[in-house]
């Protein structure tokens, strides 16, 4: 089989048709291949992140990570980014739909695409993979401990995101969540609190709770790294994009 | 977990980053995930001038100890400080 893949920096056009940065991973076949757009985390559009987007190259889909702080701190250091972005609440909502909205019509229109996107997210990357989910026609969302989908930030900090819980019934696709059981923030009850909207809401989804991990326990490069979790992690994501993303 | 708090304050006088001396204007201070100390949390302090772009920032992490072990170095030099100085 060919499997060859290529990764590299574009820009992409995101909200308000600005020039946004994105690092895009493909496989070289012709496909056709379904799409994924990866939603980096707080501390920022980092080596790591990047890895994550060429592992889904590798696995046969075409992949682009937006540098969601690109009007902040262009060219930037991810941590020097993440430090502008934080002082400044973080990404708004609808800055971030109209970003994924611009990478999702990038990824229908490559010619070896199977018209079908979906979203990842890690950390904040997380709710704003379901934001993206409630507000874009998209064929697959991943959740990854994504923290406000339900409950407010603490008092007090500049964050600008809020709970959404309320825009479960517009969720677009089916979505998968992966959580960690000693994660407060989500927290099991709020965990809890989102599986049920989506149950009364009669949406299709599918939620997991490691025990033994909390947040961040992909992340490879962090003491929170927990292999058995992101394992079994990984393997639920290529079972439910093979289902819902794949030709 | 990644807590979101961020305490930010105005702050005169000056850092050195990367690229040398620069002039502050503000300063987060919060505990949450570092980019570098091998912790799943730490006390984190970026020092910034906005108005500079977001390279100019002098950041450290420390543990919740070294933190409050610095807060106290902050007080005690400030107190020790002669009359009429400050």
């Amino acid at each position: 089989m060919y499997d060859a893949v290529m990764a590299e920096t574009i820009s992409i056009a995101g909200h308000g048709g600005d020039q946004i940065e994105a690092y895009y991973a493909r496989p070289l076949g012709p496909g056709p291949f379904g799409g994924v757009v990866v939603i980096h985390h707080m501390p920022g559009y980092d080596p790591q992140t990047k890895e994550i987007t060429r592992t889904f190259a590798v696995n046969g889909y075409n992949a682009v990570c937006l540098n969601l702080y690109t009007r902040e701190a262009a060219g930037a250091s991810p941590d020097d980014a993440a430090a502008t972005a934080r002082a400044r609440g973080g990404v708004p909502d609808e800055r971030l739909v109209g970003d994924v909205g611009g990478a999702m019509t990038f990824l229908r229109s490559l010619p070896n695409s199977n018209g079908k996107v979906g979203t990842i997210g890690y950390c904040s990357g997380g709710r704003q993979s379901f934001l993206a989910a409630v507000s874009l026609p998209l064929d697959a969302a991943v959740d990854c401990y994504g923290a406000f989908v339900v409950g407010h930030p603490p008092e007090g900090t500049p964050l600008k995101a809020g709970p959404i819980v309320h825009l479960t019934k517009d969720l677009s696709c089916p979505l998968l969540g992966l959580f960690g059981a000693e994660d407060t923030h989500p927290s099991p009850e709020q965990v809890q609190e989102l599986e049920q909207e989506l149950k009364a809401q009669g949406k299709t989804y599918e939620f997991h709770t490691y025990e033994g991990a909390g947040h961040a326990f992909f992340a490879v490069n962090r003491p929170a790294y927990r292999p058995e979790a992101a394992n079994d992690g990984w393997n639920r994501i290529w079972d439910f994009y093979g289902r819902y993303l794949a030709a | 977990m990644c807590t979101y708090q961020t305490e930010q304050i105005k702050v005169t006088g000056s850092g050195k980053g990367a690229d040398g001396w620069f002039g502050l204007t503000d300063a987060s201070v919060y505990y949450d995930h570092p980019v570098h100390a091998a912790a799943e949390h730490s006390l984190n302090i970026d020092f910034l001038n906005p108005g500079q772009g977001p390279s100019a920032r002098v950041a450290v992490e420390l543990t919740a100890e070294s933190a409050r072990a610095l807060a106290q170095a902050i007080e005690a030099a400030l107190a020790s400080v002669p009359a009429g100085l400050l």
